[in-house]
């Protein structure tokens, strides 16, 4: 046979192929093979004996190699349910906020080099031609060629180049994957109930989870926990489980079943029919169904307890239990769901009456616009708006019997359609549709899916911190804005609003944009919640056509919810909120929303009830929601806190060792000679002042617990407070003014090791050894918490660094041979020691007394609050509190089931609602607003 | 087990640790007892500074005859004139033995990179044997052989000499032990002597006595230290004997090594010495003021506490609870 593919394309998701068998078979026939037949890299194949395949794409470059399968299943060609294991596409890689800060500030130190060096060189050249020429020891020759006035330039270059540290790059890439280490390790990540660890893929981005400041998140399987249940349904307009909640126990519903009432009983047979579970015997007689879907899988099970059992699929054959007499059905042909389509079918024929029927269930507009003429779809209408303002998962059930004719002639459309190359994803929803009309509603389904435990908690936390949420999802609107509801993701009125952007065309899409955005302006300076939600048709017009005010909307936007929409869309809008320079967070469960957390600047999967690929994909898998709090606030911070100091510090130790070779040169003839031996300049950043650094990493300057308690202290993250040029001046200039470290270390030794004492190498190793005691007062000055490495690092490193020396000392033929021995021996190097401590600590000690009590940041109020015992520990933790959607939704629906319409229709400027006032304060307007306003009219939008 | 312990806290970051704050008074009670410490230390270095006796007499001036002191260079830079001199110093105090002769050389950059450079510690200990001189630079070879020592350093040895005569007896000065032993004993050769030193048309400073090997060439090892600042001191002997209050010392120099190109000066130091060295008050006024300064932080930090008493983590001041 052959097989006739398209080229390798970047869609691992779809695979267009046909198989030609050749002449020796009499079924010279086109066989359409798609990805249902193909099998990615590392999938597993169950459920059969064995299997034959062909192997495809495997060319040289290709990324990945798609197999081709057939599993023959009792003779006949039989599609296999597999789950694919989506391969990871080449995510670019990433780059941290905090990284390029680091970059520019060394680009900066650079040109600080650079200037030194030019200046100091042509200093040094000038005192050359005017002073050293006198000096005959130096022995300059009269007649010199044109590069020598190179020389002394470069001799500066030398010393200078240690001002870069280089080291940096290697404890930043240490310290990193220690920080990715920490969040595997830690216990309270692991989800309880499967016991996976939260883990860390990619190790270098652990400081940007601090800087967040949207996050884009997935509903299902993400906010939820993506167990459906079947709660309610209606069925021809009569209401089942509204009383109690669970339509299972409904007596009603009930007593029509045993009444064999014709419509529940079709409404029934097309939960158990229409979809693609497959039925499986466990060893002890259950069946157990396996479905890709957990929406199918909620209502097969809901038939199975309504006495439709699903017992048995055998290829084409589907066996149905209902009240002791097994039902045969043969599935012509299955309709598969799409996100376009929303809806799936299956045509089955009856093998006990032969009837051809087609079964269809999707969402509402994709079901209920091709009711046939006659029905009134009135009251699915409502039941659909009344489940979804519950917040439940809508599904409507249709049916409609099919004529042999009709279906002969269409199937052959059908397997044409399957079977073209180009298009065909399009060609067949085309004839999907010439089949799917006519349809009589039999009802609707509402599956409750439960809210994970602490989502509402940890959105509020978050919240506080200062990020924006963003909801995408593919369900309708009105679930979508339940569930928000429900979550903290949007405050109810009067404290909130919500305005929504929609319409078919163009202009429609245009006039609600900009009604919203102006409603948008005149809300952000009053203290209150606004969101607006936008569904996918709408966001499309939107980004194609009304991109410049649909980003000004972003920006002004704290909360959004985008409903129906496509993977695509989702990885659009990433980049949209990108492109304004945010950093963005995007969090799913599922394989769409792979696209977007690959996007993201940082991609968060859930390892949950779809799979893994989300997982796979991102930079981060957590197991549940609750755990994304912990990962922002707790490692999130810490790894920004610590990268942000031991950044800083290492250009810090690099600029004051630096700065003495610099006044060195100012009393060496400007020649450039380098007071401190190589040996001590390699080892000075490699082994004196990396190690109490490196122990920077397990420093915590506030506990977990008081971070949880007051969130907004991630602000200070977020906006790159504790990294930043106006930071790292302070660190820059340091050494030279409000530390004066360099000074006071080079000032004193020189004086102290002056006349019959002035020896190069004692001088070097006694302004060396002052610079090591600096340098671990002021790490010890630094560190807010103690623990036992620190303790090793900081003072070991000390003793180390005698250790060192003593050695070096000991060597004869080394150039400091005795220096160490003499120097300890001498009280006056103690004393100098310990003047050069009080002289360059003391000052320091002073000023950092006096901010952190007079002008103390928020992170010092927390810190001493913590650490005397303060009010904020009485308060006790936040208990977080498992909450249920019936709980504190349906009171809320119950109270005003009608007063409000589903959608919060968008308040337009001049009407009376929005000029309300509403109550005092919300407890997220703290120093966001003023700081936020600005910056969004600082910020410069790529696409303006 | 504790190991055990340890690790799993620290995964979970939870160690056990010591959090400080800085608190109004474990920071005045710091700085109150560092001025307290500070204080009597500078008092103590100071009076052992001050009771180190020092006679420092610049010569380089007075020691050039009165018709040459137009034209200093050429002065000292005639081989064929005998610049002997004649200095008087007077004694202020009581001296205790030892003694030690200084001379001091000012505006003088031993630590010029391309002087600092322009020596071979290879072969200063194996000498000859050892024949790859190109870091000594341009003093390395002459005539087509090798210089011991090479180098700049070397080549510009000083060469003044200091005789010292009290009441027409001369005074014994030791000039063994000048130079550190390890200098002596690792560094410089025993079996190493002078080669082609000074050889060349351009003759720098001292010469040495070819029979006797490096080890041994004190002045020259003293020499070799280079020193880090453009002002030091190197010791060009001791005197054995107390030297009283009110004696006049007449020394007699040899006024050879060229300081009048470069401005630089000479001086002769007679000094005694104590625990902490030479003559140096720098420590112990920075010693009394840093304690100074310590106290009076101290007590401006005390006031301000006192007259502004702010409650610590008053979480009133966060902004947000407000």
């Amino acid at each position: 046979g052959v097989i006739e593919c398209p080229g390798p394309d970047k869609d691992i998701r779809r695979f267009d192929g046909n198989l030609r068998l050749l002449p020796p078979f009499i079924d010279n026939d086109v066989c359409p093979l798609t990805i249902k037949n193909t099998i990615l890299q590392s999938c597993y194949l169950r459920n059969t004996e064995w299997a034959c395949g062909v192997a495809v794409y495997t060319g040289k470059k290709g990324k990945w190699i798609k197999l081709v399968w057939w599993a023959h299943y009792l003779g006949k060609c039989y599609s296999n349910e597999t789950k694919l294991g989506m391969t990871r596409g080449i995510p670019e890689p990433k780059l941290t906020a905090v990284d390029a800060m680091i970059d520019k500030l060394t680009g900066a130190i650079f040109v600080f080099q650079i200037v030194v060096v030019i200046v100091l060189g042509t200093a040094g050249n000038v005192w050359k031609d005017t002073e050293a020429r006198k000096q005959w020891y130096v022995l300059y020759p009269q007649e010199f060629p044109w590069y020598e006035l190179l020389v002394i330039p470069l001799r500066f270059e030398l010393l200078c180049s240690i001002m870069i540290p280089i080291s940096i790059k290697v404890s930043l890439d240490l310290v990193k994957s220690l920080y990715a280490k920490f969040i595997d390790w830690d216990y309270e990540m692991i989800d309880p109930e499967t016991d996976t660890p939260s883990h860390a893929t990619n190790t270098a981005i652990s400081e940007d989870l601090a800087q967040v400041e949207y996050i884009l998140t997935d509903k299902t399987g993400t906010l939820t926990e993506n167990r459906m249940i079947f709660r309610r349904c209606c069925i021809g307009g009569i209401f089942y489980g509204n009383e109690t909640g669970d339509a299972l126990k409904d007596v009603g519903l009930l007593n029509a079943i045993t009444s064999g009432s014709p419509d529940v009983i079709r409404f029934l047979t097309v939960m158990a029919v229409c979809n693609t579970v497959i039925p499986a015997k466990s060893k002890a007689g259950a069946i157990l169904y396996k479905a890709q879907s957990q929406d199918e899988e909620a209502l097969v099970h809901a038939a199975a307890q309504l006495h439709m059992v699903l017992v048995n699929k055998n290829a084409s054959i589907l066996e149905i239990k209902f009240n002791g007499s097994v039902l045969q059905y043969e599935i012509l042909e299955t309709l598969e769901f799409t996100s376009d389509r929303k809806r799936m079918s299956v045509v089955v024929k009856d093998c006990h009456s032969g009837n051809i029927s087609l079964l269809s269930k999707g969402a509402d507009e994709a079901i209920l616009p091709y009711a046939h003429a006659g029905q009134q779809t009135r009251t699915f209408v409502e039941a659909v708006e009344q489940y979804s303002q519950l917040g439940l998962r809508t599904l409507c059930l249709a049916w409609r019997e099919v004529e042999e004719d009709e279906y002969q002639e269409w199937s052959l459309m059908f397997k044409e359609a399957s079977s073209t190359l180009i298009d065909r994803e399009w060609r067949i929803a085309e004839v999907c549709q010439r089949l799917e009309h006519d349809l009589k509603v039999l009802g609707v389904t509402a599956i409750e899916d439960r809210l994970q435990d602490g989502v509402p908690e940890t959105i509020e936390t978050l919240r506080k911190a200062g990020i924006n949420f963003w909801m995408l999802t593919g369900d309708k609107q009105n679930t979508a804005i339940q569930i928000a509801l429900s979550c903290n993701f949007i405050s109810p009125e009067p404290k909130g609003q919500l305005l929504s952007i929609d319409g078919k065309t163009e202009d429609e899409v245009c006039r609600s944009l900009e009604r919203v955005l102006l409603t948008m302006r005149i809300t952000t300076s009053e203290p209150k919640d606004v969101a607006f939600v936008v569904d996918g048709w709408a966001l499309e017009i939107a980004l194609k056509h009304y991109r410049k005010a649909f980003t000004e909307l972003a920006i002004l936007s704290r909360t959004a919810i985008c409903c129906r929409v496509t993977p695509s869309q989702k990885a659009q809008l990433v980049e949209l909120l990108k492109s304004c320079d945010y950093r963005t967070l995007a969090i799913g469960d599922g394989g769409n929303d792979v696209r977007m957390i690959q996007k993201a600047d940082i991609g968060v999967g859930i390892s949950g009830r779809e799979g893994l690929q989300a997982a796979r994909a991102a930079d981060y898998s957590i197991g549940k929601f609750r755990f994304l709090k912990r990962l922002i606030l707790v490692h999130g911070r810490y790894s920004y806190n610590r990268t942000a100091f031991l950044s800083q510090y290492s250009f810090y130790k690099s600029l004051l060792i630096c700065f003495i070779q610099i006044f060195f040169s100012f009393i060496s003839g400007l020649s450039g000679t380098s007071l401190f031996n190589s040996v001590s300049l390699m080892a000075y950043n490699v082994f004196y002042t990396s190690i109490p650094v490196l122990v920077s990493t397990i420093d915590k300057d506030l506990s977990e617990g008081t971070v949880m308690q007051h969130p907004q202290i991630l602000f200070y993250c977020q906006a790159g407070r504790l990294l930043n040029p106006s930071t790292f001046a302070g660190w820059f200039g340091r050494p030279l003014f409000h530390g004066r470290e360099a000074i006071v270390a080079f000032v004193i030794s020189i004086h102290v090791y002056a006349y019959e004492k002035s020896e190069m190498e004692e001088v070097s190793m006694v302004a060396l050894s002052g610079c090591i005691w600096l340098q671990a007062f002021v790490v010890a000055l630094e560190t807010n918490s103690f623990t036992v490495f620190q303790h090793l690092a900081i003072w070991g490193n000390l003793v180390a660094f005698y250790i060192i020396n003593w050695i070096f000392s000991a060597i004869p033929s080394s150039g400091m041979y005795t220096i160490m021995f003499r120097l300890c021996s001498q009280p006056s190097y103690w004393i100098t020691m310990f003047l050069i401590v009080a002289a360059g600590m003391g000052p320091i000690v002073a000023l950092k007394y006096f901010r952190y009590t007079y002008r103390a940041s928020k992170i010092n109020i927390l810190q001493q609050a913590e650490r005397m015992g303060g009010p904020i520990l009485s308060l006790g933790t936040i208990e977080p509190q498992p909450r249920a959607i019936e709980k504190d939704v349906a009171p809320l629906s119950i109270t005003q089931p009608r007063s409000r319409s589903p959608v919060y229709e968008p308040l337009l400027s001049d009407s009376p609602n929005t000029r309300r006032s509403f109550g005092s304060g919300t407890p997220f307007d703290f120093f966001q607003s003023p700081s936020r306003l600005s910056s969004i009219y600082s910020r410069n939008c790529k696409d303006n | 087990m504790i190991c055990f312990v340890v690790f799993y806290q620290f995964t979970q970051q939870n160690l056990p640790a010591c959090k400080p704050v800085l608190t109004p008074s474990w920071i005045v009670t710091t700085f109150l007892l560092m001025g307290v410490i500070f204080i009597p230390i500078g008092l103590v270095t100071l009076r052992t500074s001050h009771s180190v006796i020092e006679i420092v007499e610049r010569y380089d001036t007075e020691c050039i005859p009165e018709k040459f002191r137009g034209n200093k260079v050429s002065y000292i830079k005639d081989s064929t004139i005998l610049k002997n001199c004649s200095l008087y110093l007077k004694v202020p105090k009581h001296m205790k033995a030892p003694i030690y002769i200084y001379y001091q050389l000012d505006n003088y950059y031993q630590n010029h990179r391309r002087y600092v450079k322009s020596r071979n510690d290879q072969q200063l200990l194996h000498g000859l044997k050892y024949n790859d001189t190109s870091s000594c630079q341009p003093e390395d070879s002459n005539n087509g052989l090798p210089i011991v020592p090479c180098g700049l350093i070397a080549w510009s040895l000083f060469n003044d000499t200091f005789k010292f005569i009290r009441e027409s007896s001369e005074l014994v000065v030791n000039r063994k032990n000048i130079a550190w032993k390890s200098d002596r004993n690792h560094k410089f050769g025993k079996q190493v002597y002078p080669f082609n030193f000074q050889n060349g048309t351009f003759i720098g400073g001292g010469s040495l006595d070819p029979s006797v090997p490096l080890s041994d060439q004190e002045d020259l090892i003293v020499w070799m230290r280079t020193a880090a600042l453009p002002s030091f001191r190197k010791m060009y002997g001791r005197i054995e004997e107390d030297l009283d209050a009110d004696d006049v010392i007449a020394v007699h120099l040899m006024n050879n090594y060229n300081t009048y190109s470069f401005g630089g000066k000479k001086k002769l130091v007679l000094s005694t010495s104590s625990w902490l060295g030479g003559k140096n008050d720098f420590l112990g006024v920075a010693y009394v003021f840093v304690g100074s300064s310590s106290i009076i932080i101290s007590l401006v930090f005390m006031l301000l506490h006192v007259k502004n008493p702010r409650p610590y983590g008053e979480t009133a001041y966060l902004s947000w609870n407000r």
